[in-house]
């Protein structure tokens, strides 16, 4: 028993399919009574109003536009080293997602940076670097679109993934050269525990429990997001196959 | 409704956006799926009858 | 591999081969730009590296699909993918043989230009010097996103939709090099990046531009 008897697509449906609901419906909860609580319950920051509010989206959001990336380069190497067809579908299936959190990402720190900033967009490291990974989305997806073969598909957009893999994070650092910004750093993981001098800056509990629970939200919905949509690509291919059997008889 | 100061307009802007777009994509993925197992559904039943 | 470079160059520079092609939209740029911003010396000259950037890199996107298009319809790939020369080699030469046509003589007139844009005088030995290896990475990388849509009819915008995101490094770096010395930094710090980069993509994309191939051939 291995974790690769799940690259067997009758046993991936099998097993996603009675999971699929549980953990739609968990999503489902911890997003509603997280974005609840952070819309509702939690106090004005003392500096940002109530605009510390969009926190509850825009950091779920970006962390999920990042690692569905992620989950894209590992599925895309499984196929190219050991060729499990669901993998690769499930590259396929998790690019719209993560394109979907990047605009989110993007919009709602355009709204939050609106009031603090002062401007909608600037050209700051993180926004531009989010900008690109956008551009990196939209240009997988439409390969994916354009190639008619599904294995050529797959292999050309598994290189193109490693290789803009790379070119993303080279293009992180090069904005960092280019332009240092006004977005500060990661203020959310040196939240519990440390308790200094700079404590003005840290998240501070009461944002963060309604933020973790957001977090884990964003995370079952990707998970949920990814299953169902692989599922269907599967049922597609499954349909495609027995169309041509049609054909031929 | 909660006091949202002078921001309201923002903050209902971010998570009406946000919103918006994450039931697009749900909406979207779950519609794609019955209507690929819809028809995935007839083409088996073809091919059982057959 | 020579012969393969000589002949790519041949067909190149043949009539209709598109060397010029490439060097003629270059040229629109940098003469529509201050047409579009207006004539003001001092503006212009602030933002004459970066304009030159940006054209060469939309002069070289202009030319990518030539790279594998024209042998890839007649057949001549197919050939070279069986010939006993390692596919990444082909790869390598093709997107040097792109660079010979368009990025050096780019790189050459680009001084010529600079004067229609008031380029100061400091501004022209670092431009040079990175729009050499600069154009080169442009070539190298855009070969690889032309191996990736070779297959694909109609696949001029898609290409340039892959190729843009991959380009942003060495537009970053080059840029930031050509104009470091009018904005008093040290040009030396990004030239090194845009050095690494462009062996770095020397080095590893014509294997991924090969794979691409192979399973656009297969």
């Amino acid at each position: 028993m291995s974790l690769w008897e799940y690259a067997n697509p009758t046993k991936f449906m099998r097993l996603s399919g009675a999971v699929l609901p549980w953990v739609s419906a968990l999503a489902a909860i911890s997003i509603v009574s997280a974005l609840y609580w952070g819309f509702f319950l939690t106090p004005e920051d003392f500096k940002q109003g109530s605009t510390v509010k969009i926190i509850f989206i825009h950091v779920p959001a970006a962390m999920i536009a990042i690692n569905a990336w992620f989950m894209m380069l590992v599925t895309s190497l499984v196929w190219v080293i050991r060729r499990h067809h669901v993998s690769a579908l499930a590259a396929r299936a998790s690019a719209p997602i993560g394109f979907v959190m990047t605009l989110i990402a993007l919009i709602t720190g355009a709204v939050w940076g609106q009031p603090m900033w002062g401007t909608w967009w600037a050209w700051d490291p993180r926004l531009t670097s989010f900008l690109i990974l956008g551009l990196f989305y939209l240009g997988y997806m439409a390969l994916w679109e354009a190639v008619e073969n599904d294995d050529t598909a797959a292999d050309l957009t598994s290189v193109l993934c490693l290789v803009g893999t790379v070119f993303a994070i080279l293009s992180r650092y090069a904005v960092n050269f280019w332009n240092q910004g006004l977005h500060q750093g990661a203020s959310v993981i040196r939240v519990d525990g440390v308790t200094g001098a700079d404590t003005a800056e840290k998240v501070s509990n009461v944002y963060f429990y309604p933020l973790a629970l957001s977090m884990l939200g964003f995370f079952l919905l990707f998970v949920a997001l990814v299953l169902l949509r692989t599922r269907t690509e599967i049922r597609l291919r499954r349909m495609q196959a027995l169309l041509a059997r049609e054909r031929v008889n | 409704m909660p006091e949202l100061g002078k921001y309201a307009f923002e903050v209902v802007l971010a998570y009406g956006a946000s919103i918006g777009l994450i039931a697009v994509l749900c909406g979207a993925s779950v519609w794609r799926a019955k209507r690929v197992k819809t028809a995935l559904r007839a083409v088996e039943a073809r091919r059982d009858k057959s | 591999m020579i012969s393969l470079l000589i002949r790519d160059l041949r067909i190149a520079t043949r009539a209709g081969g598109g060397a010029g092609l490439g060097l003629a939209f270059f040229l629109m740029v940098v003469i529509l730009v201050p047409l579009g911003v207006g004539p003001e010396t001092q503006l212009l000259a602030r933002i004459a590296p970066g304009i030159l950037w940006v054209g060469a890199l939309l002069a070289c996107l202009l030319t990518l699909d030539r790279i594998f298009a024209l042998d890839f319809e007649d057949g001549t790939l197919d050939a070279l993918v069986c010939a006993p020369v390692p596919l990444s080699g082909v790869v390598l030469v093709k997107s040097i043989a792109h660079w010979l046509v368009t990025g050096l003589p780019l790189t050459l007139i680009s001084p010529l230009l600079g004067v229609l844009l008031n380029l100061p005088a400091e501004g022209y030995l670092w431009l040079m010097a990175s729009l050499l290896p600069g154009t080169l990475s442009l070539s190298v990388i855009g070969a690889f996103g032309a191996a990736l849509t070779v297959g694909v009819r109609r696949g001029g915008l898609l290409l340039s939709l892959l190729v843009l995101p991959l380009y942003v490094p060495t537009l970053v770096f080059g840029a930031e090099c050509a104009s470091s010395l009018m904005n008093f930094k040290d040009p030396l710090a990004p030239f090194i990046f845009l050095i690494v980069i462009t062996l770095g993509a020397l080095a590893f994309l014509p294997m991924a531009g090969a794979a691409a191939l192979r399973a656009n051939l297969r």
